[in-house]
């Protein structure tokens, strides 16, 4: 049986990517960020997950505004990364889970969430900086990957509660694939930052540092929120905490606080990373 | 005031445009320009002569003035979705500390102490 044996979120700032590539690791702006990650790959090295499944938005690099879907699912062998047009050098391609993907995919249409299905889908930092920041160039066999994309660029975004629920369809999908497999998901994104308008650059400690508090304890109430408030809180690509809310929905009832770090800033933003392990 | 207006007009968060339908409709010709710029191949051709590709994307004046004038505040004002504009401000060696500090008003130096400041 296939199971959910914990759920981890990671900022996916470009940043990062440039930091890895760069080996910044220890610079004095990038060590108390990366410090925070060694915990979660002891974790990894001793669970050894086989499967990701990967909870990220698109920041225009598969999808334009032609098509946006509200939630995507990747049904391919590999996922490329691809130049995103501001100088991040791609890197190799990702490998899928394509025979879990469709399976996965038919639960959560049996269960209403009528998602897009990709055989082609182009991951971008969204999906590669948490890879990167979790696996790349630790000597491990590579993870087999299941992107799940969240719109976060055109309003109407999906709400909080609804992202919570479709967690709890990815969960109750995990658990009903006969072969033996261990699961990781990874919400990724936020914590509060905001790129665009004269409020560029807010940030939001106290709202943060609560949302990673009632994330392990209370998640209903986060999901209980509109778009409206979590921009408004957050800032407006803070809209991305509803990312977290989806891994929160996959884990299930309670869990247990394995490790947290919390970090500002990281380029624009409030770095946020958690592990967690449902209770047993 | 029409219903929708006054949805908007309660939703307002000072300092921040929500990317709905209107303003996406709006921006549509400049997003998909921006858009190109995934490839480098569009970006040199870009370089080579700004405002005729504006014009192959369809821009409108006010949009191709805000390219002329690298000017965020006004590119969102016309439509433009800040992943796609990042896509042009990358061209240009921008990053997002410094397109920051051009919509606040502030130094590089001020804004990244604003960032800093917002841990203590």
């Amino acid at each position: 049986m296939a199971k959910i044996v914990g759920g981890i979120t990671t900022s996916h700032i470009p940043a990062i990517g440039n930091a890895i590539a760069k080996g910044l690791q220890d610079e004095p702006y990038w060590k108390p960020f990366f410090d925070g990650y060694p915990p979660v790959h002891d974790w990894l090295d001793r669970v050894q997950p086989d499967v990701a499944v990967v909870v990220y938005n698109d920041h225009g690099l598969n999808f334009f505004l032609d098509k946006i879907p509200t939630f995507a699912v990747g049904a391919a062998a590999e996922y490329q990364n691809e130049d995103e047009g501001w100088g991040l050098k791609p890197l190799p391609p990702f490998p899928g889970d394509p025979e879990l993907s469709w399976h996965v995919i038919e639960s959560l249409v049996r269960d209403e969430f009528d998602i897009t299905m990709c055989q082609e889908m182009k991951v971008d930092h969204g999906f590669v900086v948490p890879m990167s920041l979790l696996w790349t160039g630790r000597g491990k066999k590579p993870i087999r990957a299941i992107p799940v994309e969240v719109n976060t660029v055109q309003h109407p975004l999906p709400s909080p509660a609804r992202c919570y629920k479709l967690g709890q369809a990815i969960g109750k999908a995990v658990a009903s694939w006969p072969d033996d497999c261990k699961v990781v998901v990874i919400g990724t994104g936020g914590l509060s930052h905001q790129l665009d308008g004269t409020r560029a650059g807010f940030i939001n400690k106290e709202f943060d540092l609560m949302c990673m508090e009632r994330i392990v304890s209370d998640p209903e109430s986060l999901a209980h929120m509109s778009i409206h408030d979590l921009i408004r809180e957050a800032g407006a690509q803070g809209a991305e905490f509803i990312q977290w809310l989806v891994m929160r929905g996959a884990l299930g009832g309670q869990v247990r606080k394995i490790h947290s770090n919390y970090h500002i800033p990281i380029s624009n933003t409030a770095s946020g990373l958690l592990l967690l392990e449902n209770a047993a | 005031m029409s219903a929708v207006a006054e949805k908007h007009e309660e939703q307002d968060i000072p300092g921040t445009v929500m990317f709905d339908g209107h303003q996406s409709m709006k921006g549509y010709a400049l997003n998909k320009m921006c858009y190109s710029f995934n490839q480098a191949e569009n970006r040199e051709e870009f370089k080579r002569d700004e405002d005729a590709y504006c014009r192959k994307y369809g821009l409108n004046e006010q949009q191709r003035e805000a390219i002329r004038k690298r000017n965020v505040l006004d590119l969102i004002e016309a439509g433009g979705n800040i992943y796609y504009l990042a896509k042009f401000a990358g061209i240009l060696g921008l990053g997002v500390q410094d397109i920051g500090a051009q919509q606040t008003g502030m130094s590089l130096e001020e804004f990244n102490a604003k960032l800093e400041a917002a841990g203590k």
